[in-house]
C-alpha cells in the first residue's frame, strides 16, 4: 500500500468534525464524502487523492458511533488512518465495514511523518516506510480477531 | 467476576470470562434510530446486491426497538425520507415496538429505554448510538454500535466483543444542594480525560450511588461514552427494581457483582464536598469550577438531550425559573413525551412559559447539530447535552459549555454563565 500522509498533528479528532451531525441524515456514499473533515480542515475534499492516508495524535474518531466517519474518510478515497490511538467505536467500524485500515502508530512514526510524505505500508511485516525521509517505522500488530476480520474482508465475510 | 463480565458470560454460554477474552454475546435487546436505522438499510442494500447472505428475515425482530429521534420533527425532505425508509423498514421485518414522532409515546432513544423499561437488568443490549451505555445504570450490559455491526446483530442475533478491564468508581457522600450527577460525570471526564475508559467498562458504586435517585444514575453512564468507555454500568438495587416496576418492566433475572469480583482500577469520589461544574469548549474534557467561567455573557441556554432532559433535570430548572425571567434564549425539550407530560401535569411547563422559555418536541435537535435551534458562528450555548466538541451544536466557531441543568438554568435567567449558589 503506497500513497502520501495528510497530517493533522492533534489528538482527540472527533466524529462531528470528521462528519458534522447535520450531515447525518445523508445515506449516499459519496455524498457522505463530499462533507469529509469539514469541520476542521474545509480543503480536505479538494486536496485528497485516492490512496492517501490521514496522519494523527490520540484517540482518533472519538465521540459519536456514525459509520458516516470512517465511511466520509475511505469514500474519500483514504485508506488507513495511522493514529497514536482510536476511539473504540471508530476502530471497530472501520474494520467491520472494511471500510479502511486503522493503524496504531508509535511516537517515532507520528513525529517522523510530515504532511504530504510518501508512505509505503506493509501490514504482514507491521512496517512503515517513509519513502520521502527514508525512515521505516513499526505499528502496533492487529489483534487476532482484528486481523480475522481484515483478511475476511469485513464482519459479513468473516466465519467465527 | 464482576457485573460487566457476568452478563458477558451468560450472553456468551460461558461459565468463566477474563477481560481480553473475545467472545460472541447473544443480544437480548437491539436498537436502531432515525440515523442508524437508514445506516443499517444501507448495509442491507450492500448486502443483498453482493448476494451471498441472506437479509429477507431477521434474527427475532421481537428483541429489536426503534426511535425517531434525531431529525424529528423533518426539517428538510431527506429527514422525511429518512422516516419514510426507516417506516418501511420495521414494517417489512415485522418490527413492532417503533417509537413513532406524532404518535403517543416518543422521544430520545436513550430516555425511551427507562422510561418503557425497554431494557432490563442483566440484559445485553446494543444500540446503533454511541450513547447507549446510559442504559447500564439499570443493570444491563449497554454498549453502542455502528451500522455494520447493528446489521450484524439484526441478522444474526449476537456480535463479537472484546471483554473490557472495568474501572470502578465508588461515590461516597451524598451531592450537596445545587450540585447534580452532571457535576460528578464532569468531574470524573475532566480527571481521567476522552480516552480515560477507552475500551472499559466504567462501574459506579458506593454509597453515593445508592443516595442517588435512578436519574442520576443515568446521567453517570450517559457521559461514560465522552470518556471513551465500552459501557457504564451498575450493580441494580431496590431503587431500579422499584423504577422498573414503575414504569411497567416484565420479568428479568438481575445479575450482581460477585463478592470477589475485580476491578482493573478503583477510583473513589467524595461527591459532599463537589461543587458545580462546567466543561468549556470544546472539549468534555475541559472541566473547570463554574466559578472560573462566570459572568460570560451568553446567547443561549439548552436544556435538552438524553442527558440533561429527564423529569429530575426539568423539575431541577423549575426551581430556578419559578417567578423569573430568562434573559438570553432559553430552549427546554423534555427527552421524552412521557416526561413532557408529566411536567406539563405538575406546572412545569407554565413555569418556563412563564419565564420566557420556549418549550419544544422531544428530540436530539440541536445537541448533535441537527437542527431545531443550532449555534451561529460565534454564539455562546450553556447546555445540558454531553458534548462541545468543535461544530457540536452548529457552526464549527459556535461555543457550548456543558453544565448541569442548575447551572444552565441560573445562567439563563442572569444571561451569563452563572453559579446557582450566587442567586
Amino acid at each position: 500500500m503506497k500513497g502520501n500522509a495528510i497530517k493533522y498533528e492533534q489528538d482527540n479528532i472527533d466524529t462531528d468534525v470528521i462528519l458534522p451531525g447535520t450531515y447525518l441524515k445523508l445515506h449516499d456514499y459519496s455524498e457522505i464524502a463530499e462533507h469529509a473533515m469539514e469541520g476542521l480542515d474545509p480543503d480536505f475534499h479538494s486536496k485528497v487523492k485516492e490512496g492517501d492516508f490521514i496522519v494523527a495524535g490520540k484517540n482518533f474518531g472519538c465521540g459519536s458511533s456514525r459509520e458516516h466517519a470512517p465511511i466520509a474518510l475511505s469514500h474519500s478515497g483514504i485508506k488507513a488512518v495511522l493514529a497514536r490511538s482510536f476511539a473504540r467505536i471508530f476502530y471497530r467500524n472501520a474494520v467491520d465495514g472494511a471500510f479502511l485500515l486503522p493503524l496504531e502508530i508509535d511516537e517515532d512514526a507520528y513525529k517522523g511523518i510530515s504532511d504530504g510524505d510518501e508512505l509505503e505500508i506493509t501490514i504482514e511485516k507491521n512496517e512503515i516506510k517513509n519513502l520521502t525521509k527514508n525512515q521505516t517505522y513499526s505499528m502496533k500488530p492487529f489483534s487476532e480477531i482484528i486481523s480475522k476480520i481484515i483478511s475476511a474482508g469485513g464482519l459479513f465475510k468473516y466465519k467465527p | 467476576m464482576n457485573i460487566t463480565e457476568k452478563i458477558l458470560a451468560r450472553g456468551a454460554g460461558k461459565s468463566k470470562l477474563e477481560p481480553g477474552e473475545i467472545i460472541f454475546a447473544n443480544v437480548d435487546s437491539v436498537m436502531l434510530h432515525d440515523v442508524s436505522g437508514p445506516g443499517v438499510i444501507k448495509v442491507f442494500e450492500k448486502l443483498k446486491k453482493e448476494g451471498e447472505i441472506n437479509v429477507e428475515k431477521l434474527h427475532d425482530p421481537s428483541k429489536v426497538w426503534v426511535a425517531e429521534d434525531h431529525f424529528v420533527p423533518s426539517a428538510e425532505k431527506v429527514s422525511a425520507e429518512n422516516i419514510v425508509k426507516l417506516s418501511k423498514f420495521t414494517k417489512q421485518y415485522g418490527i413492532e415496538r417503533h417509537f413513532r414522532y406524532g404518535m403517543g409515546q416518543y422521544g430520545i432513544c436513550h430516555t425511551l429505554s427507562h422510561e418503557e423499561a425497554l431494557v432490563l437488568p442483566g440484559e445485553v443490549y446494543v444500540g446503533g448510538d454511541s450513547h447507549t451505555n446510559t442504559t447500564g445504570a439499570l443493570g444491563s450490559f449497554a454498549c453502542g454500535l455502528g451500522h455494520t455491526d447493528i446489521a450484524y446483530v439484526l441478522l444474526n442475533g449476537k456480535i463479537w466483543f472484546d471483554v473490557p478491564e472495568t474501572l470502578y468508581f465508588k461515590i461516597n457522600g451524598a451531592l450537596p444542594e445545587n450540585v447534580m450527577a452532571k457535576d460528578l460525570i464532569l468531574k470524573i471526564i475532566g480527571d481521567i480525560g476522552t480516552d480515560g475508559a477507552a475500551n472499559m467498562a466504567m462501574q459506579f458504586g458506593g454509597d453515593g450511588i445508592g443516595k442517588m435517585s435512578v436519574e442520576s444514575r443515568l446521567t453517570l453512564t450517559n457521559m461514560t461514552t465522552e470518556a471513551g468507555a465500552t459501557n457504564g454500568i451498575m450493580d441494580p438495587d431496590q431503587k431500579t427494581f422499584d423504577y422498573l416496576a414503575q414504569h411497567g418492566a416484565g420479568p428479568y433475572t438481575a445479575i450482581h457483582d460477585d463478592n470477589d469480583a475485580q476491578y482493573f482500577k478503583t477510583f473513589e469520589y467524595d461527591v459532599s464536598e463537589l461543587e458545580p461544574l462546567v466543561a468549556k469548549p470544546f472539549s468534555p474534557e475541559n472541566v473547570v469550577p463554574v466559578q472560573e467561567t462566570t459572568g460570560i455573557e451568553l446567547d443561549k441556554s439548552y436544556i435538552g438531550s438524553c442527558t440533561g432532559a429527564k423529569y429530575e433535570d426539568l423539575e431541577a430548572v423549575a426551581k430556578i425559573l419559578k417567578g423569573r425571567k430568562v434573559k438570553t434564549r432559553t430552549e427546554i425539550l423534555p427527552a421524552a413525551i412521557s416526561i413532557y407530560k408529566k411536567a406539563l401535569a405538575n406546572g412545569l411547563i407554565q413555569i418556563f412559559m412563564d419565564a420566557g422559555a420556549v418549550v419544544g418536541p422531544p428530540t436530539c435537535g440541536a445537541c448533535c447539530g441537527a437542527h431545531m435551534g443550532v449555534l451561529a458562528k460565534d454564539e455562546i450555548c450553556i447546555s445540558t447535552t454531553n458534548r462541545n466538541f468543535p461544530g457540536r451544536m452548529g457552526h464549527v466557531e459556535s461555543q457550548t459549555y456543558l453544565a448541569s441543568p442548575l447551572v444552565a438554568a441560573a445562567s439563563a435567567v442572569t444571561g451569563k454563565i452563572t453559579d446557582p449558589r450566587d442567586l
